[in-house]
């Protein structure tokens, strides 16, 4: 009698009373169900479409040319070598000159970091003002500078060329850190607009009332609170920027070509055998400064993007 | 009474929607004023004008009579205290209290001193060197309290200090905040929506609707005289029964009739200005209602118990009577089964009739 009560429960639960096992606690679950197949099995599928190309890269840096030529691009190399790593960074020719892809590394760097300090320090102050400090016409500014972030670079490109001629600095670095912290603004603003409107207002009325001025508010209130959106900010100019390669090709001359321009002179210069080898190591060379930026910051980022999550 | 706080025709609005319209208000030195009403009505937004951190869009506000309308909220002579306490996260307590101080470029002994004072007078002492995220609710609201405390300030403005804490804690922080109006004797001015908060902490009450101030006056007064149905229906829980009818003549004597059945008004104040026809409702508070052997006088009335809500300390029924609901507040010990008829008296000396248009006192 009562075995039938429980068939109609439901199999799994009849078959557990049948094998003596009273139900208790944390449901059994099957470790193979199909589920598990369909989940594991797509996300694995994914990542090897993603991490092979990758793994091509790594192993054919690290060969040598007779064995590339052999075919075989997924085979692991049977000579380790980083000799093409060396050439690419130090000899490697980029039509002109031949001194690998070290000349624009230099010259990304000194490019990112006065861009990435100078467009997030205006960028927060504009967006704490923006949030806080509701003056008048703050809507209508905020909207201009959104609007901007949605009109293609490509119209922009000549106007600023002309601009940037007329005050003497085209072709300069300066020119171009001035171009990247202009044109990471309206994307910087919003992040720091709404993560400073998230904060409770009160906070900011309390240190009104405390007296606190426009700066003061900012320095010892806001910033110390606001660490998450800064890692965020400073991801984003950082990766942004170092992989630009129109602004750097365009805004630049040849001694002050970042390194992506580099990478590009170095894998499409045409004299004699192609060198898979070093084009590899420099394509990895130059895409290592935003991917280790990923794996310090990782977690500070995703925290920080919660935080800066797109909000009124 | 010297005047601490006055407030001259304030008004304020956003875009198109008014806030605040033409608002008068005079607070006494040393007073405890509360500004009760429901959400959106106002009175969070005048006390932040008060504060200086809201713009008024018309008006003055004068604090120790100096007129204040277009200072900075630091000049005004003010310490305000947040639902949300608004502690500053990352520094210390100690920090917290003395941020607006430093601001201020005080000397250091001279910080130390009142931080000191207001750490003893709040018990917050053993607290200073911990983060606000150490700290619980309550304990978070007596440094939010110290902040103002320190800054030495005439006024002292609370902006709904309590509705975030739990219902005992706010209990014993609302004698807290009574105990140090008391020593302090400074102006409050307390924003809340608790009745209980306002009738037990307050010298005065506002009571707000839509940006205006429907009555002001002592708690006693706003609970036995209200001066509108709004009012009388927003202070009591439970709240105030109204029973409409119109007013009729019996031998002489004005009586309240309702769906056939008469109320003598024998004991209204002002029996004399009810002329008969005239359309009105009568507001009985469910404790002036008395009950069967306690139902005594010249009147009594008949009706039955349709529910019956024990709260420990009293018990409240509710009664079908000449077609209302209406509900009565009884001891917690007795006790009745719904069915049960009872009789009942009303004490009109106690009850507050109200014109059905204008829903103004009479």
């Amino acid at each position: 009698m009562s075995d039938r009560v429980v068939l109609k429960v439901g199999p799994a639960l009849a078959a557990a009373t049948k094998a003596g096992i009273e139900p208790y606690g944390a449901k059994p679950r099957r470790v193979l169900s199909g589920r598990n197949i369909m989940l594991y099995g797509t996300l694995t599928l994914a990542a090897l479409y993603y991490l092979l190309p990758l793994y091509v890269m790594v192993v054919t840096s690290m060969k040598g040319m007779p064995e590339i030529r052999l075919g075989n691009i997924f085979s692991p190399p049977l000579e380790v070598t980083f000799e093409p790593w060396a050439k690419a960074w130090a000899s490697a020719c980029t039509g002109l000159n031949c001194d690998g892809l070290s000349r624009g590394f230099w010259n990304s760097v000194r490019i990112t970091i006065p861009s990435t300090l100078i467009s997030i320090l205006v960028a927060s102050v504009n967006g704490y003002a923006l949030a806080n400090w509701k003056f008048k016409g703050a809507d209508v500014f905020f909207t201009i500078l959104i609007v901007g972030a949605f009109i293609p670079y490509q119209v922009m490109i000549y106007p600023i060329v002309i601009v940037l001629r007329e005050m003497g600095i085209y072709g300069t670095l300066t020119g171009l850190v001035i171009v990247h912290t202009i044109f990471g603004m309206p994307i910087l603003t919003l992040l720091f607009r709404n993560y400073f409107s998230s904060l409770p207002e009160e906070l900011f009325k309390a240190a009104r009332i405390d007296g606190a001025g426009f700066w003061q508010i900012y320095f010892r209130i806001m910033l110390p609170m606001s660490l998450p959106i800064f890692v965020v900010a400073m991801i984003l100019q950082i990766t942004g920027i170092w992989n630009d390669f129109l602004f750097g090709v365009v805004f630049t001359r040849p001694e002050y070509y970042p390194m992506t321009v580099q990478l590009n002179n170095i894998v499409n210069s045409v004299q004699g055998v192609k060198e898979y080898n070093v084009n590899m190591a420099a394509t990895l060379l130059t895409g290592a400064v935003p991917l280790i930026v990923y794996f310090v910051s990782g977690r500070l980022f995703v925290r920080g993007i919660a935080a800066g999550a797109v909000k009124g | 009474m010297q005047k601490s706080v006055s407030i001259k025709d304030l008004s304020l609005s956003f875009g198109a929607v008014n806030v605040l319209e033409n608002l008068n208000l005079d607070i006494g030195d040393g007073e405890f004023l509360v500004l009760l009403g429901s959400s959106g009505c106002g009175k969070s937004t005048l006390l932040n004008c008060i504060a200086g951190l809201l713009e008024p869009t018309g008006g003055q506000i004068f604090i120790k009579n100096k007129n204040v309308t277009w200072e900075e909220p630091k000049d005004r002579g003010i310490g305000m205290v947040f639902q949300s306490y608004a502690l500053y996260p990352q520094m210390t307590v100690e920090k917290n209290l003395s941020f607006g101080l430093q601001v201020a470029k005080m000397p250091r002994p001279e910080i130390e001193k009142r931080i000191a004072r207001a750490a003893e007078i709040l018990q917050i002492g053993p607290l200073l060197k911990r983060k606000p995220s150490e700290l619980s609710g309550g304990q978070r609201q007596r440094v939010a309290i110290g902040r103002a405390l320190v800054r030495d300030v005439d006024v002292f403005l609370f902006d709904e200090p309590l509705s975030n804490l739990d219902a005992k804690l706010r209990s014993e922080l609302r004698v807290e905040i009574k105990r140090l109006h008391q020593s302090l004797k400074n102006t409050m001015i307390y924003v809340t929506h608790d009745q209980i908060e306002a009738l037990t902490l307050a010298d005065r009450i506002a009571i707000m609707k839509s940006g205006v101030i429907q009555q002001l006056a002592d708690p006693n007064t706003i609970y036995n005289e209200p001066r509108n149905m709004f009012v009388a229906g927003f202070i009591g829980s439970p709240s105030m029964n109204f029973l409409r009818g119109e007013i009729a003549e019996r031998g002489g004597k004005p009586v309240f009739l309702v769906n056939g059945v008469d109320f003598s008004l024998d004991g209204y104040k002002a029996a004399e200005r009810l002329q008969p026809g005239r359309k009105v409702v009568l507001g009985v508070r469910p404790e002036h209602v008395k009950v069967n052997e306690e139902a005594a006088g010249a009147e009594t009335h008949q009706a039955t118990v349709d529910i019956e809500e024990p709260m420990g300390a009293d018990n409240l029924l509710w009664l079908k009577h000449a077609g209302h609901t209406m509900s009565v507040r009884v001891g917690g010990a007795r006790r009745f089964a719904p069915g049960t008829a009872v009789t009942l008296s009303f004490d009109m000396g106690l009850a507050s009739l109200f014109d059905a248009g204008t829903e103004e006192r009479i």
